[in-house]
């Protein structure tokens, strides 16, 4: 019963979980490192898709996942992040990834402010439902001005430089996507899970679980609800915004379709598959998202009709998603070996 | 000296006077009981106090502020604490998590995103002290959502006590556990609030308990306080036992 | 003048529409605390069954055989309600709310597709009721009589609809579910049965909704996806699970976009959106509902 006997644990419970992290985390990060060495193009830039989408779903799971709040508005800060690097590149002739991202996080942390001091207040079905009726303001508003955001046909976003101007996107823009940006893009996305994975085993991240399981006793340990929920929401947002900026030059235009509601729904989709109640979950879950429907769409004309199909399957019987799944899976096995 | 006062406290229902002109006390260092059929205003009154909602009208004074109109956050700092008679915890998260939380918010730490909870070595340490004190070490690992009745009871209080209150209301600490359990439950809440000068509040309906870990007894009916006296003064008032107490009474 | 009344026609025929989406969202919610993202793929395919309907008859029919064709989406879309709610939706309501949102949204991808499976990718229409009913002289502008139509209809689906709420057996035992599910059941209402029920009511009206609009616009892809984002705006103005709120919420709705088309057609849905959520910040329940 001594206090060294207590501090021994409490040491022992942090070198156990930040290293059993490191251990798959690593060999998983060095993987991702050479993958444009080991795969063709196509595929990288595919996955390079992947990580851009991972970063937004991590996003939206701090508020599904970590909050207990539901989301359907996210393609705004995702659109956010996207047209504000388009309307850099249209406006002020910026072609720096680095300013891209700054002026993204800046945009969506402007935006989110303004939605997420609105849509806290609320909880479940009506949080989900104004956040989506507010995803749509700005939707309807990227659909009509079309003299600013070129309506229904975009805006289109050229190559850019990264590393203030070190390295450029002269030449064969398949393989500058498929290596510079790619590495580029998982610098980033290393950064933002490190990020993460910090903020929620942080003591901000343990006052946000308890909101999301029980808010009136949170309340009464004397969390401020409203307060915790808001910097999550403005985090959340802004983890998207920034998928959306880095999206932007990958793809080469925006169009108002991934501020459009159901684009909010792509993001709920990726992130149950991975499973919202693990912290790899999202990160998994984008990346298969992403292969699924691009495999889906060049498959048949009825992707929606096969996406729409597994998401049913998945939450009947895998509400888990991969990684509770897997996880399960692994417990079992080591229990029977 | 009178660590909490309400005077003239209201809080009506529709037609339901739950709480009617209430002029209530707590001493500092007391373990007061506060009985009272179902409906008689005791958990409204609690409510009200530890602000849940706001009264109609009427004040609350906790150690001469006037904290009526403070928000819950603001009462706990004052050293308001309270547990629920529906046990509320944090389910998916560890016990010794929900009693670190805790701490975490009252020392407001919870503020820190850039940091990881688990190298807070102070907080974890006090946690764990927590845990033990009520004899719940052995639970620390285990979900909140995963412990017996009779432990939720107890991490519901060891919540409420790691804010470090110097008023704790208690709802009901002993309700929905075995007979068997009862004593050990407040065997450990009143050692730890007696040896600790935290005034308790507790609400309660089992006569044994009231008469055996009480010093005072505040008895409720109707919204009003119908006696308030020591146990041996309820014990002999006869309102209070044709009332409340009947046939189930202390023999 | 004429002008003004053309306006106001208008925004009641839009509002007649958005009240049988909505008011059916609503009534589904506020029986079986469920919302139902794909309730707009209802809408839309008691629209293209309605204009399938119709575009099957050769042309030339006489104007009541098409009119008899009308409800035959709704008919549809109530069908399509019955089989879905004991199949899909049933398993989910012991379980958390986002389950619910997010099987209704696989649903609505399902829907969508099938609808683009079943009749192609290219608009429907049944413009010959449309056109057969003429136009009448309003001031000096003509003006389709086929709307007043529409507009009828809305107003008898609401009257109807607060007849069976209020003054029927199967009202009462409706509203005494909405109120306590638990209760109902224990005296001795058939919950399963209710829900059954409300759920094809509340299909059935999205498929009227659509049956109704179909002749005066085509059936396209994607109409269902807009129309339940609008429905969404009528039932947080209104209140979710309350009908006085979607009626309510659909003239408010209805005014607002006629006027948004006529006057500041860049901000009109900017503008629906944002109403919405002043509602809400104002009155969280929305104007009818309970908190």
């Amino acid at each position: 019963m001594s206090t060294p006997a207590v501090t021994a644990s409490a040491n022992a419970r942090e070198a156990g979980s930040v290293r059993t992290v490191l251990r798959w985390a690593v060999p998983v990060a060095v993987l991702l490192l050479v993958v444009p060495w080991i795969v063709p193009p196509y595929t990288a830039i595919l996955l390079t898709y992947g990580l851009v989408m991972a970063i937004g779903a991590l996003g939206f799971n701090l508020l599904l996942g970590y909050t207990g709040l539901l989301s359907f508005g996210h393609s705004a800060y995702f659109g956010v992040g996207a047209y504000v690097v388009a309307l850099m590149v249209k406006y002020l002739g910026v072609g720096s990834m680095e300013l891209f991202l700054f002026g993204a996080i800046i945009g969506s942390v402007i935006v989110t402010a303004v939605f997420g001091w609105v849509c806290v207040r609320y909880t479940r079905i009506f949080f989900s439902i104004l956040t989506l009726a507010l995803s749509q303001v700005l939707w309807s508003l990227a659909f009509k001005f079309f003299w600013v955001t070129g309506g229904t046909d975009g805006l289109r976003v050229p190559t850019p430089s990264l590393l203030v101007g070190l390295v450029t996107g002269q030449g064969d823009k398949t393989d500058f996507m498929s290596h510079a940006y790619y590495h580029y893009v998982l610098v980033v996305f290393f950064a933002a899970v490190a990020l993460m994975w910090v903020i929620v085993n942080s003591p901000f991240g343990k006052a946000l679980q308890a909101i999301r399981d029980n808010e009136t006793r949170a309340e009464f340990v004397g969390v401020q609800i409203w307060r915790y929920r808001f910097v999550a929401f403005l985090v959340s947002g802004v983890f998207t915004g920034l998928a959306g900026a880095l999206w932007v030059p990958l793809n080469g235009l925006t169009t108002p379709d991934i501020i459009h509601w159901s684009f909010s729904g792509e993001i709920v989709f990726m992130t149950v598959l991975g499973g919202f109640r693990s912290f790899a979950g999202p990160i998994v879950g984008a990346v298969v998202f992403n292969y699924l429907k691009t495999y889906a769409v060049g498959y048949t004309v009825y992707w929606q009709l096969l996406l729409g199909a597994v998401l049913v399957a998945l939450v009947l019987s895998l509400p888990t998603g991969i990684v509770g799944t897997a996880g399960r899976l692994a417990a079992r096995w080591k229990k029977v070996s | 000296m009178s660590l909490l006062v309400t005077k003239n406290l209201v809080k009506y229902f529709g037609d339901t006077h739950a709480v009617d002109h209430v002029d209530f006390t707590v001493k500092e260092r007391e373990v007061l009981a506060l009985i009272g059929s179902n409906g008689a205003g005791k958990t409204t009154l609690v409510n009200l106090i530890s602000g849940l909602f706001p009264p109609d009208s009427g004040q609350i004074l906790f150690r001469g502020q006037d904290v009526t109109h403070e928000s819950v956050h603001g009462r706990i700092s004052a050293g308001i604490a309270r547990s629920f008679q529906l046990v509320n915890l944090f389910d998916q998260l560890s016990a010794l998590d929900n009693v670190a939380l805790t701490i975490f918010s009252r020392e407001g730490k919870t503020r820190k995103l850039a940091s990881l909870a688990s190298a807070d070595h102070a907080v974890w340490d006090e946690a764990l002290e927590i845990l033990r004190l009520f004899g719940l070490e052995g639970k620390a690992q285990m979900l909140a959502g995963g412990v017996s009745q009779g432990e939720r009871k107890l991490l519901d209080v060891a919540i409420a006590y790691a804010l470090r209150p110097k008023l704790l209301f208690l709802d009901e600490p002993t309700s929905g556990v075995s007979t068997r359990e009862k004593t050990p439950i407040m065997d450990t809440v009143t050692s730890v609030v007696r040896s600790r000068g935290i005034s308790a509040a507790i609400i309660e309906h089992d006569m044994d308990v009231v008469f055996n870990y009480s010093d005072r007894i505040v008895a409720m009916h109707q919204g009003a306080i119908l006696a308030d006296g020591t146990p041996d003064e309820i014990r002999r008032n006869e309102a209070v036992t044709t009332t409340l107490i009947g046939t189930t009474g202390p023999r | 003048m004429d002008v003004l009344v053309i306006h106001l026609v208008n925004a009641l025929l839009y509002a007649s529409v958005l009240f049988l989406i909505a008011g059916g969202l609503s009534l589904i919610y506020g029986v079986m605390r469920i919302v139902n993202m794909a309730h707009g793929n209802l809408y839309a395919f008691g629209a293209y069954v309605t204009a399938w309907a119709i575009g099957s008859v050769a042309g030339g029919a006489p104007t009541v055989l098409l009119l008899v064709l009308l409800p035959v989406g709704a008919l549809a879309a109530a069908v399509l309600g019955a089989v879905l709610e004991p199949t899909l939706l049933r398993p989910f309501y012991r379980r958390a709310e986002e389950y619910q949102l997010l099987v209704t949204f696989g649903l609505l991808m399902i829907l969508e597709d099938l609808l683009r499976f079943i009749w192609g990718p290219y608009p429907l229409s049944a413009s010959e009721v449309f056109e057969n009913f003429g136009s009448l002289t309003i001031g000096d502008s003509l003006y389709p009589t086929y709307n007043f139509l529409v507009i009828g209809v809305g107003i008898v689906a609401a009257i109807f609809l607060w007849g069976v709420i209020y003054k029927t057996r199967f009202g009462v035992v409706l509203r005494a579910t909405s109120q306590n599910m638990r209760m109902a059941s224990a005296l001795g209402v058939n919950v399963n049965r209710v829900y059954i029920q409300a759920f094809t009511l509340g299909c059935f009206m999205a498929g009227l909704g659509g049956a109704i609009i179909v002749p005066g616009q085509s059936a396209v892809l994607g109409m269902g996806i807009d129309a339940v984002v609008l429905a969404f705006i009528v039932v947080v103005v209104g209140g979710l699970g309350s009908l006085e709120g979607a009626l309510v919420g659909a003239l408010i709705v209805g005014v607002v976009r006629e006027a948004g088309i006529t006057w500041f057609p860049e901000i009109e849905l900017a503008v629906l959106y944002l109403i919405a959520a002043i509602v809400l910040l104002v009155r969280p329940a929305g104007l009818f509902g309970r908190p």
